[in-house]
């Protein structure tokens, strides 16, 4: 099973720890000289391509003492940008927990002409550049909508672009589950008389939540830094600001702090976000 | 229970849903470029600007895909093969870039090499080396927000191979470059391309973290990739926005066809 989305922990820790014992380890941790010069450059690529600039992030952004980073995200902008970017992350998460939940539920248990198509255009939102999707809303839903539907510069336009481009987390971390799933508890619970309905949702349900909560949960994270995709159909007006362009519109104007700010506010989010899915998959690895 | 009229329902649903939110997106760039017809789509990919994007975008791509590819590779051994304090945060930390924002990326590179008041840029532009507002930046950029990507693919298959085959050939008396080259090279490979395959298509199409690094230089010394030059010219109502994002489609179709037939033949195995 081969997705865009399973974050690698996942995979990394449901599979070595148990194999590779410490004897193991330890024996191949006696590094020669030439692979730990080999694996020192991969720590020194790391600090400079991803920590020394994520802790430069953090620093700016409290150059001003605790007092100066609340001012920045408290500001008018950055509080309505953040806003904005929340409320619209936590309804898309919301949706495609129960759109994605279906269509993993129809790809799984239906079999219909055209499935594999299905299956195969779920993957499109994370292949297609983002920027492609922001042309094609601003071209439906722009101020030359070809449907009579206006969006520019609504909050709704950006929903609808965070929907399109965090659809398959949630179908693809349900359907393995789904894929997995053994059908006796089902069947039972319709030899004792349960409807279908009921049947999902005291049965099929249950077990699904975790997958359902780890595709949210990414679909979340993904649309609090989501630019590409919402940057045309906001039109640039204040209604329609998500916090990445609050960024970017402080980057330009050398507000470098204030920036900063908002950025350690999604960095938080992002770091919440990957701790609560570790959380998750403990407590869902001691029930299974 | 996969039968009757709640069946259908549901994938009536399900397919109505997926048709309107992911198949219309690629019918409008397809009717929007080929409408245009032929003239408008070769001089749209075909002036100095177009040409040059298309360069700068191959050129990117191709270095943080090269970039990915080797120290990917370490990281993932170094998270795989030995073991040291902070193992667990670090493996947590390579999974950031994929849910921090490109803006934020471009931010927190600029504020390490910007030419002025970075943390190391100054000593870097004293040297002659420029990383901001440069083609050595957008590569950072796009390194920075594909990293996981192939680490994905390669972490697991070098956590389920375990050690028993190198050390095996370590007793066998091979050397560490003669363990890499003939034992975990081979393992690997597969792995290795897909996950270079995703790291192409992520970094051809990347927009926000380029924009920000690369200061969005249009006219002489452009620094614009393929999306940039296509939201320029949209903004600037000039033709040729839906051909360019035609072209970015059409390859990021082909990355979803390898997705697809890899996951089939895995599901087969």
């Amino acid at each position: 099973m081969s997705s865009l989305v399973l974050p690698v922990r996942d995979v990394a820790r449901s599979a070595p720890p148990v194999r590779v014992n410490d004897q193991d380890i330890s024996g191949a941790a006696r590094l020669s000289r030439g692979s730990a010069l080999g694996l020192g450059t991969a720590v020194l690529w790391l600090s400079l391509l991803v920590l020394l600039p994520l802790a430069a992030v953090v620093v700016q952004s409290f150059g001003g003492g605790l007092g100066g980073f609340w001012a920045s995200i408290t500001r008018p902008g950055a509080l309505n940008a953040l806003k904005l970017t929340i409320g619209s992350s936590l309804i898309v998460s919301a949706i495609n927990s129960v759109m994605g939940t279906l269509v993993a539920w129809v790809l799984v248990r239906d079999r219909f002409p055209g499935k594999r198509l299905l299956d195969l255009v779920v993957d499109i939102p994370f292949a297609l550049p983002t920027i492609v999707a922001g042309l094609v809303l601003l071209g439906v839903y722009g101020a030359e909508s070809p449907v009579r539907i206006n969006l520019l510069g609504s909050p709704i336009g950006i929903v609808i672009a965070l929907l399109f481009v965090t659809f398959p987390f949630v179908v693809r971390s349900v359907q393995p589950v789904l894929l997995a799933l053994d059908r006796e508890a089902e069947q039972a619970a319709a030899c004792l008389g349960a409807s279908p309905p009921t049947i999902f949702r005291r049965v099929v349900l249950p077990l699904l939540l975790p997958a359902i909560a780890s595709g949210a949960a990414l679909s979340f994270a993904r649309s609090m830094g989501e630019y590409g995709s919402t940057l045309l159909i906001s039109g640039g007006l204040d209604g329609a600001r998500v916090s990445s362009m609050y960024i970017y519109q402080q980057i330009q104007s050398f507000d470098f702090a204030g920036a900063s700010a908002t950025a350690t506010v999604l960095l938080a989010v992002s770091v919440l976000v990957i701790l609560g899915l570790e959380v998750l998959q403990q407590v869902a690895a001691r029930r299974g | 229970m996969a039968s009757g009229r709640n069946a259908t329902v549901l994938r009536s649903i399900a397919v109505v849903y997926v048709a309107l939110l992911v198949f219309v997106p690629l019918v409008v760039v397809t009717s929007e470029t080929l409408g245009a017809g032929w003239s408008v789509f070769w001089s749209a990919v075909s002036n100095e600007q177009a040409v040059t994007a298309f360069r700068l975008t191959i050129e990117t791509a191709a270095a943080a895909v090269a970039v990915n590819a080797v120290f990917g590779t370490g990281v993932a051994l170094l998270l795989t093969r030995s073991r040291f304090p902070g193992r667990r945060l670090l493996s947590a930390l390579v999974d950031l870039p994929i849910s921090v924002s490109p803006i934020v990326a471009g931010l927190a590179l600029i504020l390490v090499y910007g030419p002025v008041d970075g943390w190391l840029g100054p000593y870097l532009h004293g040297a002659g080396i420029d990383i901001i507002f440069a083609l050595p930046g957008m590569v950072l950029a796009t390194a920075f927000v594909s990293l996981p990507l192939l680490l994905r693919e390669v972490v697991p298959v070098l956590a389920e191979e375990g050690v028993d085959q190198e050390q095996a050939a370590r007793v066998l008396g091979a050397n560490g470059w003669q363990r890499f080259v003939r034992i975990t090279v081979p393992t690997i490979r597969p792995a290795l391309l897909y996950g270079i395959v995703l790291t192409l298509a992520r970094s051809i199409g990347e927009f926000g973290a380029i924009r920000v690094v690369s200061g969005n230089v249009s006219g002489a010394g452009q620094t614009q990739t393929v999306p940039l030059l296509a939201v320029e010219r949209l903004e600037r109502f000039q033709p040729g926005a839906y051909q360019l994002a035609f072209i970015l489609m059409i390859t990021s179709m082909l990355t979803i066809l390898v997705v697809f037939f890899r996951r089939e033949s895995l599901a087969g195995a």
